[in-house]
């Protein structure tokens, strides 16, 4: 049974067509992910679905709610994590939590004990009354994956969880991320432009301007563009290069004392390349496609990878600023 | 109605209010300074009216002003919210629109009745002096104000985006309702078109209230303008306008 249910989603603004014709399922338990660049529709998509937005045409349900008409029972099925943070800097850590915690109506005699056990988890406890405006920025994005399971939602929707962090608490913040599933119960909906953290989806959706333009597992849609390229450097390239073509039957090219070829199931390939050529092999090394690659294929251009933390910084100063006048 | 939800929209404003006490040192210096130093001065040219000295004429309008600005204050923090994100956090929760509107207008009406009341009790310097009924019900006059007038809020609040606007609803609205609310003086001497418009203003019912439990006497210029039941329905009615009005305004964006 699919937990989310998309069907030919429009959303045009004004002069733009920010999700266009979208259809998607996600079953129940898995990570889906919604991968695209900058002004794919990927936020656009989730305000229709966590009922912030109306959409122009189609339909999505959540949890068997339809997102239109039945907002409050699609409210209470899910838990958010904006692109942008939506903590109030001005409260402490608990505060912000169990603000939570009562606006979804949490029952009085396990509140407390709710909110200490995500604080723990999240390893905030000991900052529990420290004003959020004194955390780091990844210390905050925890602290709101935290405060979405707080009321134990079935889906928990990630928009851009690990926008701005520096790339060692982006992989912390997604190993405590793909736990999840397992440990809380709840089918993850995320978005990203980093191909590395999709690679953890059970699905991809790859959306490019208001469309998705493939949808599948990560490893099928690697296959889909052909298969791994395994390098190897051996004592006599050329003898090597006709007994590994006759062998596989597939093309090998050599560049800079290295032969490479393509083959589709890279780690089958190897063992059998080692039987046939193992005395001549000095390395081997594979290399997988990236979903990076994938994408390349897709659309012809490479994701923009740009980091929006340049930018937020100045807005967060300006409005900083103005908060202080 | 969600009870949990209308209390901590409520206890997170108040929590704030009193981290922040210059906010309440700011609040509490406005009035007095015009009930102290604008009051004073005019009262040379306007010593006593009808029975009335100046300055006890104003201080219905003081406290008028205090709920006015504490109120949208209070109430347009909205508008911080939503530009600081804070606000989707509220509007994806499974808590009617009603609910949030009723939270924010409670906090409004609580932080500004305890400013009001501060300044109520500056009554004797101005040389009133009030039995325990008049105190009271000018309390809960204070109160019906400060609901209506943070519900007003909320309605200013959710048209706007961002806090550019802040100057315009100071300069556009807030100030011109100070101006025709009778605070200053009494609106039956304005002209026609600033009258029809003081009329429009549920402020000046609430001032108009609190005039008839100050000075219950007072004759000619310086009495009330309309009946106390005519005040309440205004309050009243308002009040109930300006929350179904917020409470669409938050309705889903289309
Ligand atoms: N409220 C709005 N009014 C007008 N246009 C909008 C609005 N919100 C989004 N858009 C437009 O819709 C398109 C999709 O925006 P969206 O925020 O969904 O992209 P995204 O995939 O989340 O991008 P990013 O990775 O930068 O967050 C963009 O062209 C954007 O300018
Ligand atoms: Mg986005």
């Amino acid at each position: 049974m699919p937990i989310i249910k998309v069907q030919r989603l429009v959303k045009k603004f004004a002069n733009i067509t920010a999700v266009n014709d979208v259809s998607f399922e996600v079953e129940e338990g898995s990570i889906f992910g919604f991968l695209g660049p900058n002004g794919a529709g990927k936020t656009t998509t989730i305000n229709i679905l966590c009922t912030l937005l109306s959409p122009t045409s189609g339909s999505a349900s959540i949890a068997g709610h339809d997102c239109m008409n039945e907002p409050s029972e699609v409210r209470k099925a899910i838990g958010i994590v904006f692109q942008d943070t939506t903590l109030d800097k001005d409260l402490t850590a608990q505060e912000n939590l169990m603000f939570h915690a009562y606006l979804y109506n949490v029952g009085k005699d396990i509140r407390k004990k709710r909110v200490e056990e995500v604080l723990r988890f999240i390893d905030l406890y000991e900052r529990k009354d420290d004003l959020v405006k004194k955390f780091s920025g990844g210390m905050k994005r925890r602290l709101e994956v935290a405060r979405g399971l707080i009321h134990r939602p079935k889906i928990l929707f990630l928009d851009e969880p690990t926008l701005g962090l520096d790339p060692q608490s982006r992989a912390n913040l997604w190993e405590f991320i793909s736990e999840l599933p397992r440990k809380h119960n709840v089918t993850i909906f995320m978005t990203t432009h980093y191909m590395e953290e999709a690679e953890v989806c059970s699905r991809i959706a790859i959306i490019d301007n208001g469309k998705i333009i493939a949808l599948d597992t990560p490893s099928e849609l690697k296959k889909a563009i052909g298969g791994d390229v395994v390098y190897i450097k051996t004592t006599d390239n050329l003898s090597t290069k006709q007994e590994l073509e006759r062998l596989f039957k597939l093309g090998v090219t050599e560049k800079e004392g290295e032969l490479s070829m393509t083959c589709p199931m890279g780690d089958t390939c190897i063992p059998e390349m080692i039987r046939t050529i193992g005395d001549k092999v000095l390395s081997i090394r594979i290399q997988r496609p990236t979903l990076n690659d994938v994408f390349l294929n897709l659309t012809g251009k490479a994701i923009r990878d740009e980091e929006a933390t340049g930018g937020d910084n100045v807005k967060e100063s300006v409005r900083a600023y103005r908060r202080r006048h | 109605m969600e009870f949990n939800a209308i209390y901590v929209i409520v206890a997170r404003e108040l929590k704030k209010f009193v981290r922040e006490k210059s906010r309440l040192f700011s609040a509490i210096a406005r009035p007095l300074l015009w009930l102290f130093i604008v009051g004073a001065g005019i009262s040379r040219l306007v010593p006593r009216e009808a029975g009335v000295p100046y300055t006890q004429f104003i201080f219905p309008g003081i406290l008028g002003m205090t709920i006015l600005f504490s109120s949208i204050f209070s109430s347009i923090s909205i508008i911080w919210d939503k530009e600081f994100g804070f606000m989707k956090e509220i509007l994806v929760a499974p808590v009617s629109r009603f609910s949030i509107v009723i939270g924010k207008a409670l906090s409004g009406t609580i932080v500004s009745l305890i400013q009001s009341v501060i300044i109520l009790a500056f009554f004797p310097v101005v040389g009133f002096s009030l039995d325990g009924m008049q105190v009271l019900s000018v309390i809960f006059i204070c109160a019906c104000l400060s609901f209506c007038i943070s519900a007003f809020g909320i309605v200013l609040a959710t048209f706007y985006e961002s806090y550019e606007s802040f100057s315009v609803i100071m300069n556009f609205i807030i100030m011109p309702m100070f101006f025709l609310s009778g605070a200053m003086y009494p609106i039956r001497l304005l002209p026609d078109i600033l009258r029809i418009a003081a009329h429009l203003n549920p402020l000046t019912y609430g001032i108009d209230a609190m005039k008839h439990v100050l000075f219950p006497d007072a004759q000619g210029n310086m009495a009330p303008d309309f009946s106390l039941a005519t005040s309440a329905l205004v309050i009243l009615f308002s009040s109930l306008f300006f929350v179904v009005l917020a409470g669409k305004s938050f309705e889903r964006k289309k």
